[in-house]
């Protein structure tokens, strides 16, 4: 055992995602308490590892580790996990971390916590549960933890550096894979890009149906807005997957967020908190986007956008 | 082929959440199904009417509840039911995913779906769970799988329409975010009659795991900030927000 902390590091077309310096950067907080090191884990092949502020990074660097595979990457970071024994693994609860987490703690028979926003120095964390309504304070067990943490938890900046990543090979053979990678798919292009625009209504599931889309476009239109939406809008088919904002559609930073029946999940947060004036109207008046909007009415959603549609 | 669901059960979060102790209090919230789930079974039933076989939707019954789901779930398609009796409410994702294999495994699934997270997996999906368990490969964010000679292809989503294409030989576990096509409706008087004529099979939950996290505390979050409320009728609301909206040239 030792008291390191690995980062698994995330990238893509040979960029480094956000997450990744958060974590590095919460993890030197938390190896200097801890007297380890913070070790970045760089799992892919030929890409520019000596970004981070990490007191160690390695570089396990194979061409078949070149685009994301899970099973490739669980494979290699399972057995590093068991070489190197740290206190605490850290991933990102992302599109790539959420499928080695939960499967390297059910692996290995170590605690995993998910949604982490928070960690101690004595490794209690904050998991941000129940779709935001509930923070729930953990304490894993035994001598090594998981901790999957959301995305904008910890300030970037202090993972950001040049630490020289030493590159060694895989430590597990890749040849005989279930897993392929096929290609790579691109964003649907030919429609409105509203990472550009400086206003936008937003629409939730609380838009209720199709039939009603009509009157939230309207309302866009009467206030020189574009119209995006949250997840469970494109996924039922009202709008199409360009307009949706979030942690898997896009990130923007409009001058005016006008949210209409979202209710401010974490992953949807991941892609609007930083909007310069945020109103959200919801029937909820608990829901948690009433914590990051900067005006909010407990409201119906259709009673206020007609009124407004009124006036303009 | 033997296509399986692994569902979660778990407290709505389109209510109040009371907290008991350190923990949601089981005994005062309404369970629903996971909605990741409801997609996950969508895109079970699509790959049945492409490649044929059968669904066999799995859950573990915390409150005894589990049945109304399992009869929507066959009449969205489904053919059979399994429910492991647990009456356990605040079993976490490591223990029901130790029980979910355990009646998996005697299934010889082809293909494992499951829904790429639910709002309480505080300690991780059951997907990835189940993939270890079973020794498959997994693979979440999916949202689109098509099968065929002993091959699955699917997208995995990574954010703001970028993904990528995988293939796997099968069997693997797939977490769904969102199924190729919006999930069907499946009207009352369908599931009514589900309810009286489908059998639910019912195993004891068998295997060993804990998520080794002790809960300290939970509670709603402290938050930092609050919007200032607009209050009012409805046209008050709209009027002021109008206003806001002026002041900041904004409209
Ligand atoms: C890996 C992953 C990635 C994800 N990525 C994204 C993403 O990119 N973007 C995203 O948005 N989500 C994403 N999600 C989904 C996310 O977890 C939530 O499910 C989603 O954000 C909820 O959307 P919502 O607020 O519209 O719906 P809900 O949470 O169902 O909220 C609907 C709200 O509408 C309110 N309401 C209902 N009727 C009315 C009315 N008449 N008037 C006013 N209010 C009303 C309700 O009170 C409620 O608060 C992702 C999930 C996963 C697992």
């Amino acid at each position: 055992m030792s008291n390191d902390i690995l980062v698994i590091t995330e990238h893509m077309d040979g960029k480094f995602s956000d997450v990744s310096f958060e974590l590095v950067g919460k993890a030197k907080e938390l190896a200097s308490a801890l007297g380890g090191q913070a070790v970045a884990v760089v799992v892919g092949g030929g890409v520019d590892a000596n970004v981070f502020a990490s007191d160690a990074t390695i570089h396990i660097d194979d061409a078949a580790l070149g685009q994301f595979n899970p099973e490739a990457y669980g494979k290699v970071i399972e057995a590093l996990v068991k070489e190197k024994s740290p206190r605490l693994v850290m991933f990102g609860w992302t599109a790539t971390g959420m499928d080695l987490a939960a499967w390297l703690s059910a692996k290995l028979g170590v605690p995993c916590a998910a949604y982490v926003k928070e960690i101690g120095s004595d490794l209690m964390m904050g998991c941000q549960a129940y779709g935001g309504k509930l923070m729930a304070e953990v304490a894993p067990e035994g001598d090594m933890a998981i901790a999957a943490c959301l995305a904008g938890s910890f300030p970037a900046e202090a993972g950001q550096g040049s630490t020289a990543a030493t590159a060694t090979a895989s430590p597990v053979d890749l040849g005989s894979l279930k897993v392929k990678f096929v290609e790579a798919i691109k964003p649907e292009g030919g429609d409105v890009d509203i990472t550009s625009q400086t206003k936008l209504v937003s629409v939730g599931r609380g838009i209720g149906g199709k039939e009603n889309i009509e009157l939230a476009e309207e309302l866009a239109q009467a206030l020189d807005a574009a119209l995006s939406c949250s997840r469970p809008v494109v996924d039922a088919g009202w709008l199409p997957r360009t307009r949706q904002v979030g942690k898997s559609g896009l990130k923007v930073k409009p001058k005016m967020y006008l949210m209409l029946g979202i209710s401010g999940a974490p992953e949807h947060l991941e892609g609007m908190k930083s909007a310069e004036l945020i109103i959200a109207v919801n029937t909820d008046k608990k829901a948690p986007i009433f914590n990051v909007a900067h005006y909010g009415a407990t409201a119906d959603l259709f009673e206020v956008a007609e009124a407004m549609l009124e006036l303009l | 082929m033997n296509i399986v669901v692994a569902i979660k059960h778990i407290p709505s979060i389109a209510d109040d959440l009371p907290v008991s102790g350190n923990n949601v209090d089981f005994d005062s919230v309404d369970f629903v199904l996971n909605e990741f789930d409801e997609q996950s079974i969508e895109q079970a039933v699509l790959v049945k009417e492409a490649v044929g076989g059968t669904v066999t939707v799995v859950g573990v019954d915390l409150i005894e509840e589990l049945d109304n789901i399992l009869h929507l779930a066959i009449a969205k398609g489904a053919d059979k039911a399994v429910k492991v009796t647990a009456d356990e409410p605040g079993a976490d994702s490591h223990m029901q995913a130790k029980w979910l294999s355990e009646a998996i495994k005697g299934l010889s699934p082809d293909i494992v779906f499951a829904g790429v997270q639910a709002s309480n997996d505080l300690d991780g999906q059951i997907g990835p769970m189940i993939a270890a368990h079973l020794d498959m490969p997994y693979i979440g964010g999916v949202s689109s799988v098509e099968v065929a000679d002993g091959t699955a292809t699917v997208n995995k989503e990574f954010a703001g329409g970028v993904g990528a294409k995988y293939s796997v030989s099968l069997p693997m576990v797939v977490g769904v975010q969102a199924a190729a096509k919006p999930p069907r409706y499946a009207p009352i008087s369908k599931v009514r009659q589900v309810a009286q004529t489908a059998t639910i099979d019912t195993v004891e939950p068998s295997g060993d795991a804990s998520s080794g996290l002790t809960f300290k505390k939970m509670a709603p979050p402290v938050a930092t900030g609050h919007a200032e409320m607009i209050d009012g009728s409805p046209k008050e609301v709209a009027a002021k927000i109008v206003e806001l909206l002026k002041s900041k040239g904004l409209a």
